[in-house]
């Protein structure tokens, strides 16, 4: 059954009469080596005085020389410490615990250092909340090498010291104070109890100081609604591991809705054990991550969501409740609601609408239903800000009321929606000073920027839930002269005490309750029973504390009566025209990060495009705009561009790309991109989202028109087709999955010997490995836990020093990712009407051109696809120097030094899982990314050599974190346990679909993963047998 | 035994038997002067000096201020009674505010000497006898007895080439003596009128050689082969560097640390144990010892590298690491010290000492040479990559008393029916082992 299935991964495969899918299928590099280039135009090598003779003279003495030259070996400093640190020993690596909180990203981790340096970020498995980093949280530690980092404190431009700083800065604080304006702190949400308690000090002491918080990307209504119910400014917990029905809003969970690190507890609802797995049903506008997991997606326009959820409420409440939607939704939400209200307290509803009424329904829905799911006893602190506030703030400055601002951890100018106006509003401020990591957008504006350093560089607390505590404890000494915000303010307070003896204190006193601080900073994390954010906020709005937390009758009645007014103004929501959606990136995030290189390219989850923001738009849409997009010669993506208009605001050509499964008449945008300041070169890719964020608002009403030009897209996913072989993906849904025999969704390959059929690792072309004895290292991936959120890519990135090529290599297909995660799209919305089609007429060729049509909400599978370590190897059979090899333990290896380029394992790998290192990739002004300057230089992992140009590369199953486990066992002779064995991937992996582990130990969890009836291996009929293995995705389909 | 009195190393192999002499030379004399200025004393100085340097050593030095000041004459400086209530408990004197007492404490602290009440009053007596010797000059005979030494083996060298000299005058007055009885025979013959035949002109013999076309061809291949060989052998030596022996910035004697006094190659390159580096010793591990070695002993100077030579490296190393030797105390002011890394392994091989001396309990010196025996280090192996392969062919795997390879060996027995396997066997010579 689910080789009848139809995937198609682009728009332009499914054009019959395309010569370049077919170019494609047949060319495993898009493009011809590039002689010309190589060699220059005929004209001036015509006109060149330099004839052929010449030419192999010098080729001839330059041989010469540099043979001569090369017999020399260069001298080779070695320079010990003077007195060596205790807890550094050359050569092997130490890992803290810390937490990053950077006002978008919150999480528990770990970091590895070595010789000092940190180089890699690794989940903390001891948290209980985000204790999984996502891409942007690992790709992080870039930052901290980031060459355009501000590296002291400047004043108008200048470097000056600290104590010129100081001296101004503490004046303007006087005067200020004396002439009764405000003093404010605009800062990101930190989170930190510590930084709390830290301003409320320097606020009692200036008198008159304001504290706003403000979020790039606003949960200001979801922060307003928990507020009103629950009396403090927080939001609601959710743990969707114990869901069994999951109904969604436009909330993308999955991504960064509320802060993100739900991921985890939702992947494990989703593997079915016992038969059981949640249910997940989908309304949103954009196709999202979260839609993309989702069992049943409904697109829909913003303002349908509205309607839809109103109309939820009704059926789920017996109500009848007004509005307009579709008869096929309204059906839709009525068997949301059935299932919802048969699942009872195991069901949750969420929503990401940016609607205070919407907010409040459906926290009275989960609160109607009892739902385990939801926590609203410890709720999150990790998004705080304030839409009022900034935009008092704001008038405030243009009043001229403002005397001192200043600013920590947020761009302002870059993210505001009324930047403009916040830039006027600044010059007219008497002081301003941004603590800053660049001299980005707002940095250049201010008066001073003060150098502050990367949060590895950093100490501080954090209270990500509601008495889940962490710490954020500094990883290396301070690369430049740099001092963080909460250090200067003890400093202005005229303390001499820093910031970790502050912190220290502070947890000693409130936090710890008798518990030790050493072991406190060596977990990184600490569940304690106190909760000093929200004592604090409860204070700051202890009017509605005592209104809505005494739970009396006639509190309950007002509630009810709100959530009806809520429900009512809902189902009103109508729109005109189209609607945008902007959203974050999983790369980009809130765009703090936009000088990463890493997560400039790590592909686009949904439309594998890299470097780029664009709008995404349906088919019906674009065609009615007359939008395209298509491939040209090249194998690169083309598309048109449009321009924008809303609320007055424009922006112009913006690139717009055809996204099967965008709701019609809505348009997505991402944030993040356009970054002007702070940023090298390459980065200044894709345009600004915020000026279009009215109101904080993420759906706007849009006027939208084709503008002329052509845009570029660096696109990948066009070369991981799988050339049309249609077995590389497998699903099924629940209920097959719980009555038929395996055979029949997930057939093993057979193949005839002597007229028997037999599985297709029992005929045998080739002499076995005996692999028996010792390790064998399978590693396993589970296509239900997969949300495609890309940390293993970046995880294996930082782990394998796999290089950056930018965005017109991508274009050309010469990405170096080592592991890609596959987006698959299937041609019917239900699996199960696919199959149908093909069994009304099998074998028919009409019925497969209509399977390749696309589909207007298409389903969606994630597949991580790196080398999969055959045990018989296509790659090693035609490599001529022998330059890959088998290994006994199973890997596949790839030995650098001894390749001579020929690139005939990349043609004869089924997979193409193989990069070729087109150019030098490293100290290379032509690739001005990290590994071309010292600084960046210092992330690459000294047990990873730095592949050189004209090489293969590829996954090596990171054997030197295999070898290292081994060694360690051995040093310390004892036996491996299991799950000592780990990949980057797979340690990355938070919501366990990838997993590793040696199968000779047959007690280990892999060998039962191996065991598993959903078990199959990609291509597995080419007998190559892999030793990556996957499990066939399943579907809960099921309708009430 | 008495040994040589300036030295503080503990085990000095004394490899030079005149150096030798010398010692015991000047013990005698020593013993002599100390037993003339004991007499008015009750110690013995002989006795004192070994409980001197058990218990005194580690923070004393007669002639130079360590931890704690010098001690030579240390009896004269303070009265008896003092002394022995100072050296049973100093602070407990320090407390009491005795005067003397407090101003030594304030000169030194916050070092707090060892009290020991387990010493008798004679024991005191008997150390203050051996402080109270009168430090010995170098005697003069002892260089003139040197400069013997060495004119011995000048004359030494005169013998051989005399006798040479001699051979080659009586085999050139055989050849003349030979020449003239065939010229007299010659002669004689003459007289005798015997004729001589005429001789023929010869071919010569490379004329002969070119027109053997076969030996031509033979020659030709052999010549061709012989460059190729040669070739073949300069080009693999390309890159190899057996023998680099670059010149240090601190001479550090290998022969000295871990030859004469025996240290572990792991007490300094301790990293070996458990990382992929041997790691260089940061120099604090260098001022464990020589905290209290500010010189080498006399002894262990050779013909090549004189103890002023070894003192000056000394003082090389205090200078990087900032110890001021007067006031025994750290100045702060370091200097990095830049090694010539000797061993250079390409950046695409992967190597890991911890697995080669922990887990494959490989000496040092199989890879590294007899290290004990360099003065200066060179590099022993050619660290080629037939080299490794080569050891992983040959060596065996350590598998006994290590639980990892319990199970592996248990299995391998059992399969195959063998006690051992090399390390080849298990895997080792598979590319990616070393190269990722």
């Amino acid at each position: 059954m689910a080789s009848n299935k139809k995937y198609w991964s682009s728009v332009e495969e499914l054009n019959p009469n395309s010569s370049i899918a077919e170019t494609l299928k047949q060319n495993e590099f898009v493009e011809e080596i590039p002689n010309d280039e190589f060699l220059g135009d005929k004209d001036s090598l015509g006109s060149s005085s330099t004839s052929r003779r010449d030419f192999l003279k010098y080729v001839g003495f330059s041989t010469a020389a540099a043979s001569l030259a090369a017999c020399e070996g260069p001298v080779k400093k070695s320079i010990p410490y003077v007195v060596q640190p205790e807890s550094i020993i050359p050569g092997k690596a130490n890992y803290y615990a810390t937490t990053i909180a950077d006002g978008y990203d919150f999480a528990s981790i770990l970091i590895k250092t070595r010789e000092g340096r940190p180089i890699k970020v690794e989940n903390n498995t001891d948290a209980k909340v985000n204790g999984g980093a996502n891409a942007r949280v690992h790709a992080s530690i870039l930052g901290l090498y980031d060459s355009m980092r501000v590296q002291g404190p400047k004043a108008n431009g200048e470097y000056v010291s600290w104590e010129d700083l100081d001296k101004s800065v503490m004046a303007g604080l006087n005067s200020a104070n004396a002439a009764g304006k405000q003093i404010v702190l605009l800062t990101q949400t930190y989170a930190s109890p510590s930084t709390k308690k830290l301003i409320a000090e320097f606020s009692s002491k200036f008198g008159n100081v304001k504290h706003v918080q403000y979020d790039a990307i606003s949960e200001d209504a979801a922060l307003n609604a928990f507020e009103a119910s629950y009396g403090t400014r927080a939001l609601a917990d959710y743990d969707f591991s114990k869901a069994e029905v999951i109904v969604s809003f436009g909330a993308d969970f999955l991504g960064d809705w509320q802060g993100g690190g739900f991921d985890s507890g939702y992947a494990k609802g989703r593997i079915p054990s016992e038969g059981k797995m949640s249910r997940h049903i989908q309304f949103e506008s954009n196709l999202s991550l979260t839609g993309a997991s989702a069992d049943k997606r409904i697109p829909l326009t913003a303002s349908q969501q509205k309607v839809a959820l109103a109309k939820f409420y009704g059926f789920l409440n017996g109500k009848s409740v007004g509005g307009e939607l579709p008869a096929k939704v309204e059906e839709a939400v009525k068997n949301a609601a059935a299932q919802v209200a048969r699942a009872g307290r195991n069901a949750v509803v969420v929503t990401g609408i940016n609607d205070v009424d919407a907010q409040k329904v459906v926290l009275s829905i989960n609160e109607t239903i009892g739902s385990v799911v939801v926590d609203t006893e410890n709720p999150r602190y990790t998004r705080q800000g304030n839409a009022a506030q900034v935009n008092a703030l704001v008038k405030d400055m243009n009043a001229g009321n403002v005397g001192v601002l200043i600013t920590s951890g947020v761009n302002p100018v870059y993210s505001l929606p009324n930047a403009a106006e916040f830039e006027a509003g600044l010059s007219k401020v008497g002081l301003s000073v941004a603590f800053s990591l660049k001299e980005d957008e707002t940095a250049a504006k201010t008066g001073y920027i003060a150098a502050a350093p990367h949060y590895l560089e950093s100490w501080g607390d954090t209270e990500i839930k509601k008495g889940h505590y962490g710490l954020m404890q500094s990883t290396i000494r301070p690369l430049f002269n740099t001092r963080q915000f909460q250090d200067s303010l003890l400093k202005w307070m005229g303390s001499d005490v820093s910031y970790h003896d502050y912190i220290k204190d502070a947890w000693t006193s409130s936090i710890l309750g008798g518990s030790s601080w050493g072991s406190a900073l060596h977990d990184g994390v600490f569940v304690g029973s106190g909760n000093v954010i929200a004592e604090e906020n409860s204070e700051e709005t202890s009017e509605t504390t005592t209104d809505a937390e005494p739970v009396d009758s006639v509190n309950a009645e007002a509630a009810v009566a709100s959530v009806a007014t809520a429900v009512r103004n809902l189902s009103g929501a109508t729109t005109k025209g189209m609607e945008l959606v902007l959203y974050p990136k999983t790369s980009m995030g809130d765009g703090q990060q936009a000088n990463n290189p890493w997560l400039q390219e790590l592909p686009d989850p949904i439309t594998r495009n890299t470097w780029d923001n664009y709008i995404t738009i349906s088919l019906a849409d674009a065609e009615s705009l007359g939008l395209e997009n298509y491939t040209v010669s090249n194998g690169g993506l083309n598309g048109d561009y449009v321009k924008l208009t809303v609320n007055g605001v424009v922006l112009d050509k913006v690139p717009a790309l055809i996204q099967p499964g965008q709701a019609k008449g809505t348009i997505g945008l991402s944030f993040g991109y356009g970054r002007s300041l702070g940023v090298k070169e390459e980065m200044k890719t894709g345009v600004n989202a915020y000026p279009l964020y009215v109101g904080f608002n993420n759906t706007q009403e849009v006027k939208i028109e084709k503008v002329s030009g052509t845009h570029e897209f660096a696109s990948v996913q066009m070369k991981s087709t799988m050339d049309g072989r249609n077995d590389i993906l497998r699903e099924t849904s629940l209920e097959i999955f719980n009555t038929k025999n395996s055979h029949e969704w997930n057939p093993q390959p057979e193949v005839s010997v002597n007229h028997q059929e037999v599985p297709i690792a029992e005929a045998d072309l080739w002499t076995k490995f005996d692999s028996s004895i010792g390790h064998h290292f399978n590693l396993s991936i589970d296509l239900n836990a997969c949300t495609g959120c890309g940390a293993c890519v970046i995880a294996c990135h930082a782990e394998n020093n796999v290089p950056v090529v930018g965005k017109s290599e991508v274009r050309k297909y010469r990405d170096m990712h080592w592991l890609r995660i596959d987006r698959y799209y299937s041609s019917e919305e239900t699996f199960d009407g696919d199959a149908a089609k093909v069994e009304a007429a099998p074998n028919s060729i009409s019925t497969y051109h209509e399977l390749e049509h696309p589909s207007e909400n298409p389903q969606v599978a994630f597949q991580p696809v790196m080398c999969q370590h055959c045990n018989h190897a296509p790659c090693e059979t035609v490599c001529p120097v022998a330059a890959t090899s088998h290994g006994k333990q199973g890997q596949n290896q790839m030995i650098y030094n001894r390749c001579v380029g020929t690139r005939y394992c990349a043609n004869n790998c089924p997979y193409k899982v193989r990069r070729f290192n087109w150019f030098l990739y490293s100290e290379n002004d032509e690739f001005d990314f990290h590994m071309n300057d010292d600084l960046g230089r210092m992330v690459l992992n000294p047990d990873v050599t730095v592949r050189s140009r004209g090489v293969m590369e590829k996954c090596s199953m990171c054997i030197q974190m295999t070898q290292k486990t081994i060694l360690d066992a051995k040093r310390e002779g004892r036996v491996i346990k299991d799950g000592e064995f780990k990949t980057a991937c797979s340690a990355a992996c938070s919501t366990g679909a990838i997993k590793f582990g040696d199968v000779n130990d047959k007690e280990s969890e892999i060998v039962e993963l191996k065991e598993n009836n959903r078990m199959y291996h990609l291509l597995g009929f080419k007998g190559t047998q892999p030793n990556v293995f996957y499990h066939t995705k399943v579907r809960n389909t099921e309708e009430a | 035994m008495i040994d040589n009195t300036y030295s503080n190393m503990k085990k000095v192999v004394h490899r030079n038997s005149i150096s030798r002499i010398l010692g015991i030379g000047l013990a005698f004399l020593l013993f002599f002067t100390t037993s003339l200025f004991a007499q008015d004393q009750a110690g013995d100085p002989a006795e004192g000096k070994s409980l001197f340097n058990t218990y005194c050593a580690a923070c004393h030095h007669l002639d130079r201020k360590m931890t704690g000041p010098a001690l030579r004459g240390v009896a004269e400086k303070h009265d008896r009674e003092w002394l022995q209530k100072w050296i049973k408990n100093s602070q407990a004197l320090i407390k009491s505010g005795d005067e003397e007492a407090v101003k030594i404490w304030e000169e030194y602290k916050p070092a707090v000497m060892t009290a020991f009440p387990q010493l008798s009053d004679q024991d005191i007596d008997n150390i203050l006898a051996y402080t109270s010797a009168p430090k010995e000059e170098k005697p003069a005979a002892d260089v003139a007895g040197a400069k013997t030494a060495e004119g011995g083996a000048a004359q030494g060298g005169v013998g051989n080439e005399i006798i040479l000299g001699a051979l080659i005058l009586v085999f050139g007055v055989l050849v003349v003596m030979l020449f003239l009885v065939n010229k007299t025979l010659r002669r004689i013959a003459e007289a005798n009128g015997v004729v001589f035949p005429e001789q023929e002109k010869r071919m010569p013999l490379w004329k002969a050689f070119v027109k053997n076309q076969f030996l031509v061809l033979v020659s030709v291949i052999f010549l061709l082969l012989a460059s190729a060989y040669f070739a073949f052998g300069y080009f693999m030596q390309v890159g190899v560097d057996q023998g680099y022996q670059p010149i240090q910035p601190i001479h550090y004697s290998h022969r000295i640390h871990a030859g004469d006094n025996g240290i572990d190659c792991k007490y300094c390159h301790s990293s070996a144990r458990t990382s992929k580096h041997s790691g260089i010793p940061s120099l604090n591990v260098c001022m464990n010892c020589h905290k209290s070695i500010p010189e080498v002993a006399e002894e262990t100077a050779t013909a090549e590298y004189s103890k002023e030579f070894y003192d000056g490296e000394i003082a090389k190393l205090y200078k990087a690491v900032g110890w001021d030797v007067e006031n025994q105390r750290y100045t702060g002011e370091t200097q990095a010290v830049e090694w010539v890394r000797i061993h250079n392994l390409p950046d695409f091989a992967y190597f890991n000492h911890s697995q080669h001396v922990t887990v494959g309990r490989i000496a040092c010196q199989e890879c590294h040479g007899p290290i004990q025996e360099m003065e200066i280090v060179h590099q022993e192996a050619p660290l080629t990559m037939g080299w490794c392969i080569n050891c992983h062919r040959e060596t065996n795997v350590k598998m006994e008393g290590n639980e990892y390879y319990k199970k592996i060996h248990e299995e391998l027995s059992k399969k195959y029916g063998v006690e051992e396997v090399t390390a080849a066997q298990l895997g080792a010579t598979e590319c990616a082992k070393c190269h990722y």
